[in-house]
């Protein structure tokens, strides 16, 4: 019997696989053409990361080597494209001539994607797929300079790891939130980020890339937004797709990939395909153990042996030496799913375990991934995980027989592992702390100085209390912010500041959130005091406002929404009037209100006319009131020496200023003003957040009034002689209650708290703090005082209509 | 079933949402995660609350009028509250999301 024809296009890693298991099954049956554009063998591509950085060499990944395909009789043909399959005559059409098959196995593989940008195609700029790709990356670092690296997935990153270890300077740039967001979720994504910038990576997310420029050479990556990055090299790594276009031509079923059955078959019974090229049950494969798989299953199928292949998770690791990631199976919150969570902020350890009915389903770690194949391997076999519970999170190490009690973990501790890191506080001496009469968390820290620090080993402090004590012991009534965390507002307030937290992942990380990314209650919290504290690193989220902030209107009970643009210190005039009156025709308000503030609400205005309406009221100059805001609401004023006979001082002219200069800034809660003109005070001002009452001598200003569900006067906080003195304790106590109250108290309930004598000395007595004050909040504003609904209408007026509108689409 | 193309995810801020009209009513598009979509009907079951407008954590939204939570996986209300909205099967295709469009004639069954 003649021996059967098999014809390779791809000499990569499935098809290797594939002749091993031929060549092992029946040596001599088989006579083998092997097609590789590329001029040379397989060799391991997983491998290319380490060579790229210098810690391996080529010959040390190479797989098949001449001599294994000469002892096997493959005839090679490396170096050399195949131009066309002719299916009708059973005949591969290569660059220098046709061969004969009797069976066909498509590996192309896939081929990397290249945004259609300006510049794509200059010198310097190339993909991240082969050795000749990595072999033109050393050489550019031979002569070092800028790289800039498009793309944060697992590609895009070890081509960034291995650039900077060969000296260049890199800029990492990603589309999306954070790294590797097809493998991990915000928190790992994070720590990875800190890794990489730690060893001198650039990482810019949401960056998007607009053009490349340069003129016989690469020069420069210029962003959406203006900024321009220079670049001696830019390697593309955004995604891949497989290579189809053989298989196209071959008129084969081709979707994303060539679509093969159980057994590998595409269309053509006569052909299979196998690797990064196919498409089974709607999925691409791009790991090697799934493509490993599809391999043993080619094999057998070309012998005639029944054989299916069934697509199973896939773990990912990331080849960066000092990163250690992990992730497998499916995280993404569902009904019934439960997350555990552990973190382990001073090491920058992450885990997460996603649990569905009693089974371990899905898995991320960073930092300490020993345990990520154990877990692995309980996903895989669906390993009811009832019974650890409790310590599961801990490993393999902590299962052994005994019967698993919450505490065990800390119990288990030895005596000299280390429980607070910042002061190096071990179990043994908490618990000889405990003996000597420490029997509470404050004791403890008065004693120990253990979680005295940043805090976050708080909880295993009281762990060791509860262990030591037993029942004499009484966790902490302190209130904590929400479900998602232990900490307090103001625990989290002072770790923010303390441990310079500046994004929302950060807090979640470095504070061992237990939930993934927060609760209504903490997100609008926590976005506030990173835009208190940091007013030019973080960027607002509007996803982690309430609707009002998001979309700067109040909405009604009906879902419709009211606008009420500002009148400075409650002063208009005849245009203003008529362009209100105008709006409220043309967007057919139904109800128009004088409100308690000295302001006009157009109350009824339907969530996607909101733009348009704005547009309108931009054009005469109005501007949002923030009626909607944790944030200045108004300043209510008198009419003052302009025209009363009583009048002392301008107020309305000292309303409009303190206005124009504390509107658009965030506060805890809103913040009310109010400036009477002489102590008859028909502004009402001793009720407000801030009253000022004009006298011959001055200004008085008092703080910490309400008139909402508590009812309370103002208490006095200075004199001031000049209008400039009033308007700069007026901002320096606004910063004050900015950088320090809690989320939603109103300013007399933060007063309260922290003593009027402690504000006065802030605001009032250190002259130097009250410039501090003043200077930080005019930092702030020159972000904030900014009109949103101007810049809405400018640049998300769409998001305001339906992302659809199928009531278009004729009805069927 | 059969699909329609209703936009592209860029166009869902990340933990926001976006409405698309029908003939039965509002639709709320959920995008809870870099690239994962849910969605339901926009009208919360207690007051006629717009979901789409509720803050998006996790796999839930909370409504802005009266913060009822519902899970947006099975459309149910969470905790002590009652209650359960329509969900849609959706999913993603290169970015593109895609709606069921059989499901939302069923609408009024649901």
């Amino acid at each position: 019997m003649s021996k059967q024809k098999l014809v390779v296009i791809g000499a990569g890693m499935a098809s290797g696989r594939v002749l091993e298991h031929l060549f092992e099954a029946q040596p001599d049956e088989w006579d083998v053409t092997l097609f590789n554009a590329e001029a040379r063998g397989n060799y391991n591509r997983i491998m290319l990361s380490p060579v790229l950085s210098g810690e391996k060499s080529y010959a040390e990944i190479v797989t098949h080597d001449d001599d294994w395909y000469a002892a096997h009789d493959v005839a090679c043909r490396f170096g050399e494209s195949v131009v066309k399959i002719d299916r009708a005559a059973k005949q591969v059409i290569g660059k220098n001539g046709a061969v004969a098959y009797d069976k066909l196995l498509i590996a192309t593989g896939s081929a990397p994607f290249i945004i259609p940008v300006q510049g794509k195609d200059l010198p310097g700029v190339i993909t991240y797929r082969d050795l000749d790709d990595t072999n033109a990356m050393i050489d550019a670092c031979g002569k070092g300079g800028s790289a800039v690296v498009i793309g944060g997935g697992l590609l895009g990153l070890e081509a960034a790891a291995g650039l900077a270890m060969r000296g260049m300077q890199v800029t990492v740039l990603h589309l999306t939130g954070h790294l590797m967001d097809r493998q991990l979720d915000a928190a790992a994504g994070y720590l990875l980020r800190n890794d990489l910038e730690k060893r001198g990576i650039t990482i810019k997310t949401k960056a998007s890339t607009q053009a490349i420029l340069g003129k016989d050479h690469v020069e420069a990556v210029l962003l959406e937004g203006g900024e321009t990055l220079p670049a001696d090299l830019v390697v593309m790594a955004v995604g891949i797709r497989p290579e189809t276009r053989l298989a196209n031509d071959a008129h084969l079923v081709v979707a994303r990939g060539i679509e093969v059955s159980a057994q590998m078959q595409t269309s053509d019974p006569d052909i299979f395909a196998v690797g990064e090229c196919v498409e089974f049950n709607e999925q691409l494969f791009g790991l090697v153990a799934p493509l490993y798989d599809q391999a043993k299953v080619v094999a057998n199928s070309l012998l005639g042996q029944d054989d299916v292949f069934v697509a199973k998770d896939t773990a990912t690791k990331l080849k960066v030496t000092g990163c250690d990631l992990f992730s497998a199976g499916d995280f993404a919150e569902g009904p019934g799913r439960e997350d555990i969570v552990f973190r382990d902020p001073s090491r920058g350890i992450y885990k997460r375990l996603v649990i569905e009915e009693d089974r371990l389903i899905g898995v991320v770690m960073y930092g300490d991934t020993a345990d990520g194949n154990w877990f692995f391997g309980l996903i895989k076999d669906g390993t009811d995980i009832d019974e650890m519970r409790e310590t599961l999170i801990f490993g393999p190490a902590f299962q052994g027989g005994a019967a698993s009690d919450p505490l065990s973990a800390v119990a288990a501790l030895p005596l000299d592992a280390e429980i607070c890191g910042c002061n190096g506080v071990c179990k043994g001496t908490i618990v000889d702390a405990i003996a000597a009469g420490a029997t509470d968390l404050s004791a403890v820290r008065a004693k120990t100085k253990a979680s005295g620090s940043c805090g976050t080993c708080t909880g295993l402090v009281e762990q060791v209390l509860q262990v030591t004590l037993g029942d004499a012991f009484q966790v902490s009534t302190a209130q904590p912010m929400c479900g998602c965390t232990d900490l307090t507002h103001e625990d989290v307030r002072r770790l923010i500041k303390s441990k310079a937290l500046k994004s929302q992942a950060a807090v979640w990380q470095e504070l061992g959130w237990n939930t993934p990314n927060g609760c209504p209650s903490c997100r609008p919290a926590i976005n506030f005091y990173l835009i208190a504290d940091w007013p030019t690193e973080y960027q607002d989220d509007p996803q982690s406002r309430f609707v009002n902030e998001r979309k700067h209107a109040n909405i009604q009970k009906d879902g419709t929404f009211s606008v009420m643009p500002r009148m400075w210190g409650g002063i208009t005039n005849p245009a203003e009037l008529r362009a209100l009156a105008d709006a409220a025709d043309k967007y057919k308000v139904p109800t128009v209100k004088v409100t308690g503030g000295q302001r006009i609400d157009l109350l009824g205005v339907k969530g996607e006319d909101l733009p348009a309406i704005w547009a309108d009221l931009n054009a005469v100059g109005l501007v949002s009131g923030h009626a909607y805001s944790k944030g200045l609401r108004t300043v209510k004023t008198c009419v003052g020496t302009d025209h009363c006979r009583f009048g002392t001082q301008d107020s309305t002219g000292l309303g409009i200023k303190l206005e124009k200069v504390l509107w658009g800034s965030w506060t805890p809660h809103k913040v009310k003003l109010g400036v009477s003109g002489c102590p008859r005070n028909c502004a009402e001002a001793t009720c407000k957040d801030i009253g000022i009452i004009c006298v011959d001598s001055g200004y008085q200003i008092s703080v910490g009034g309400a008139a909402g569900m508590d009812l309370k006067e103002t208490e006095a906080l200075a004199v001031a002689a000049s209008e400039q003195e009033a308007i700069d304790l007026t901002i320096a106590f606004v910063q004050l209650y900015r950088e320090n109250a809690k989320y939603l108290d109103r300013a007399y309930k933060w007063v309260a708290k922290v003593g009027l004598d402690w504000v006065k000395t802030q605001v009032v007595d250190d002259l130097d703090e009250r410039a501090r004050l003043i200077a930080a909040f005019d930092l702030s504003q020159s972000i904030y005082r900014k009109d949103p609904w101007a810049n809405h209408v400018a640049t998300k007026a769409a998001s305001y209509a339906p992302l659809a509108d199928l009531t278009l689409e004729a009805a069927e | 079933m059969s699909w329609i193309d209703i936009g592209h995810i860029d166009n869902i801020p990340l933990r926001g949402a976006r409405v698309v009209k029908t003939h039965l009513g509002c639709v709320a598009i959920f995008r809870t995660a870099e690239a994962e979509v849910f969605a339901t009907s926009d009208r919360c079951p207690h007051e006629g609350g717009p979901l789409s407008e509720g803050i998006v954590h996790g796999n839930a939204v909370t409504c802005p009028l009266h913060s009822l939570v519902f899970d947006l996986n099975t459309g149910q209300a969470q905790g002590t509250d009652e209650g359960k909205v329509a969900t849609y099967p959706v999913r993603l295709e290169s970015g593109r999301i895609l709606i069921d469009a059989t499901a939302l004639k069923s609408r009024s069954a649901a």
